[in-house]
């Protein structure tokens, strides 16, 4: 086990490489400067910002200091948005309402909607399936932002029950953000979870089961459940990056100050340290995330434990 | 003998789309006490049906049954609740599926799938229920019991798993066991194993067996008496030695004759022509008649009543009728009666 973590932290290592150069070019291809008003600037004083910032050597010298700096942990200085400020304080200073409203949408999400699923399975072809079939849907095919619009309308305006947008009362405000986010692990746990209860609950290890004596529940949550959850650790990985991406929207329109939206905001001025530093900071994430899903496959099925199986 | 289960003219049906399938149309018999019982039939003649029916494992949104009754100490089963079934299944009538490669949980250890009916049939504790599987495991002949019982399935092998399904089954020493198709899934060797180990089993805890197969020569291997099914019901019952050597029904006969045998000269194998009946429409007289060479009018017409040939064999053709004219069975049948004291081809003792 511990050997097949090592194997995978030098893959992700490799992995995170890539990503950085890819992403380092990407931005030096693209038109503008990150330096504002750079057309009013005469060509000295622009040199003397250029040079402050490194952004005068040439590229390989550029990348090959980027890519040293990162090496020791180090992301950068901010060059326009933060006004020189270490890249790694704002992307840890601005993490907090990102992982709140990202871990607690994710947490609702995953156990309401296996929740659904099962609902949905032990009940098949009656209206709570179809119910659970139709939210499913919905979950799935409305984007994230209209659901957090929907929710500033009806529970924020019209209601008064949560605080409309903005980080201001704590538990609270997170409250409308995170349902936004919890719509789509909702649906895909929902219909994976319900799918694969329906052929579980057909398998024969359930009528063994069954023929043993087991009660109704005792075969749902003891050998069905389980044997179900699989497939959804699969997925695990595609909800994390829609929290990442529906991250980005929905803290734009809950104006929440949280990475997603300093990461479009630094695009749109062209901040080349925050760009990189974010995509590196999101990536890790992500390929953190693959990492606990391909562990977590071995918990939960013993076939595909990693050491081999036989201890 | 005392009679430990009836069977008493069973109906049942199952609803599809298509329209009503009426999988068994009145089977009738007895299980006595120790015995084992094979019933033995081509695919969809409804062997598996009938014994799911008797522990109610069919889905019940689907299935129905129409008439008749099991009754199993003193209780008619077809009538019990749901809870009432639970207590009865795993601990009085337990069961051995086909494939052991899928009747065991792949995410629960096999101790655990060992020590659940034990915990749910017996007030023992959980220390206790352990001990008993671990016993288990060694009647069944796993080697190294207590170090197996934290593995999971995948890490046995299909022999090793059908005998920890078999250990499942006794847990609770069950009056009745209902083995369906045991050793279909298994290769020849492990098959012959798994048949010494349920006869030695059946011995040591006296539990009657069920025996489901299409497999002949394991009928006479290990049954005491054999029901032969076809089309939803039973068409001859007997005794192992009735069966296969005083055979009367056409449709016996023509399983007998698709049963490999080493010393046939000509290699080719008989296949009895034709398909088994639609269900759904079942024929109105002898459900064999269409595929049968000695069918007569009669059998188009009216299903035929259980003829009783001896005490213990019955079976369902117009042929055994008085009136019926006498006809020539195979002649691989032939050869098998003349070793029979009682059949009308009896040539004395053969061996």
């Amino acid at each position: 086990m511990a050997r097949y973590i090592g194997k995978r932290l030098i893959y992700m290592f490799i992995t995170l490489a890539l990503i950085a150069t890819f992403t380092f070019f990407l931005m030096k291809i693209l038109p503008g400067s990150p330096i504002a008003s750079a057309d009013k600037l005469s060509p000295e004083q622009r040199a003397v910002v250029e040079a402050r910032y490194g952004l005068d050597q040439p590229l390989p010298v550029q990348y090959f200091d980027y890519m040293f700096g990162l090496l020791q942990g180090d992301l950068g200085i901010s060059i326009n948005q933060f006004k020189g400020a270490n890249v790694t304080d704002v992307i840890l200073s601005r993490m907090g309402p990102s992982a709140q409203i990202g871990f607690q949408g994710m947490l609702l999400g995953t156990v309401l909607g296996i929740l659904f699923g099962m609902v949905a399975a032990l009940r098949q072809n009656t209206w709570v399936d179809y119910g659970s079939t139709i939210v499913a849907i919905i979950g799935i095919s409305i984007p994230s932002f209209v659901f957090a619009s929907m929710l500033q309308y009806w529970l924020g305006l019209k209601w008064d029950l949560f605080p409309v947008a903005l980080w201001k009362d704590g538990f609270m405000s997170s409250v409308l953000p995170s349902i936004a986010l919890a719509m789509f692990p909702l649906a895909t746990a929902a219909r994976f979870i319900r799918t694969e209860m329906i052929e579980v609950l057909g398998s024969d290890y359930i009528t063994l089961a069954k023929a043993k004596g087991a009660s109704g529940s005792e075969i749902a949550f003891k050998h069905a459940f389980r044997n179900a959850l699989i497939p959804l650790i699969t997925v695990l990985g595609p909800m994390a990056v829609s929290i990442l991406t529906g991250s980005l929207v929905v803290e734009q329109i809950f104006a929440i100050p949280g990475i997603g939206e300093q990461f479009v905001k630094s695009i749109m001025v062209n901040d080349f340290s925050i760009i990189m530093g974010t995509t590196i900071f999101f990536s890790v994430f992500l390929i953190v995330v693959i990492l606990v899903v391909d562990i977590l496959y071995g918990v939960i099925d013993p076939r595909i434990r990693l050491s081999g199986g036989k201890s | 003998m005392e009679k430990i289960l009836q069977v008493k003219d069973l109906e049942l049906s199952f609803h599809t789309f298509g329209g009503e399938v009426k999988a068994i149309r009145g089977v009738n018999f007895d299980l006595y006490k120790g015995e084992t019982l094979a019933i033995v039939g081509e695919s969809g003649s409804g062997k598996s049906v009938t014994t799911k029916s008797i522990m109610r494992l069919l889905p019940e949104a689907t299935s129905e049954f129409k008439n008749g009754e099991i009754l199993f100490g003193g209780r008619d089963l077809t009538k019990l609740s749901d809870k009432e079934m639970q207590k009865i299944r795993g601990k009085d009538i337990s069961m051995i599926f086909q494939d052991p490669m899928t009747s065991l949980n792949p995410t629960m250890p096999i101790g655990r799938q060992i020590t659940e009916p034990i915990l749910k049939h017996q007030k023992i504790s959980k220390d206790e229920a352990k001990k008993v599987a671990i016993d288990l495991l060694r009647l069944v002949g796993m080697p190294k019991p207590e170090l197996r019982m934290k593995q999971y399935p995948h890490q046995f092998s299909g022999g090793q798993r059908q005998r920890i399904v078999i250990a499942i089954a006794l847990a609770c020493n069950p009056q009745i066991l209902i083995a369906d198709e045991p050793t279909t899934a298994l290769d020849v060797t492990i098959q012959a194993q798994i048949l010494e180990l349920m006869k030695d089993l059946q011995k040591k805890i006296d539990t009657s067996i069920i025996f489901i197969t299409h497999d002949l020569g394991v009928v006479a291997n290990v049954a005491d008496r054999v029901a032969v099914m076809y089309g939803g019901k039973i068409v001859e019952i007997g005794t192992v030695d009735e069966i296969f050597y005083n055979p009367q029904h056409p449709y016996t006969w023509g399983l007998l004759s698709s049963m490999p045998s080493m010393d046939a000269e000509d290699a080719k194998l008989y296949a009895i022509p034709g398909t088994p009946p639609d269900l759904l429409d079942p024929p109105k007289g002898d459900a064999f008649a269409l595929r049968s060479e000695y069918a007569m009018k009669i059998d188009m017409e009216q299903p035929p009543p259980f003829f009783k040939v001896s005490d213990t064999h019955m079976a369902a053709t117009w042929l055994l009728h008085p009136e019926a004219p006498a006809v020539e069975p195979p002649e691989m049948v032939i050869e098998r009666m003349k070793k029979f004291p009682g059949s009308r081809y009896y040539e004395g003792s053969a061996n």
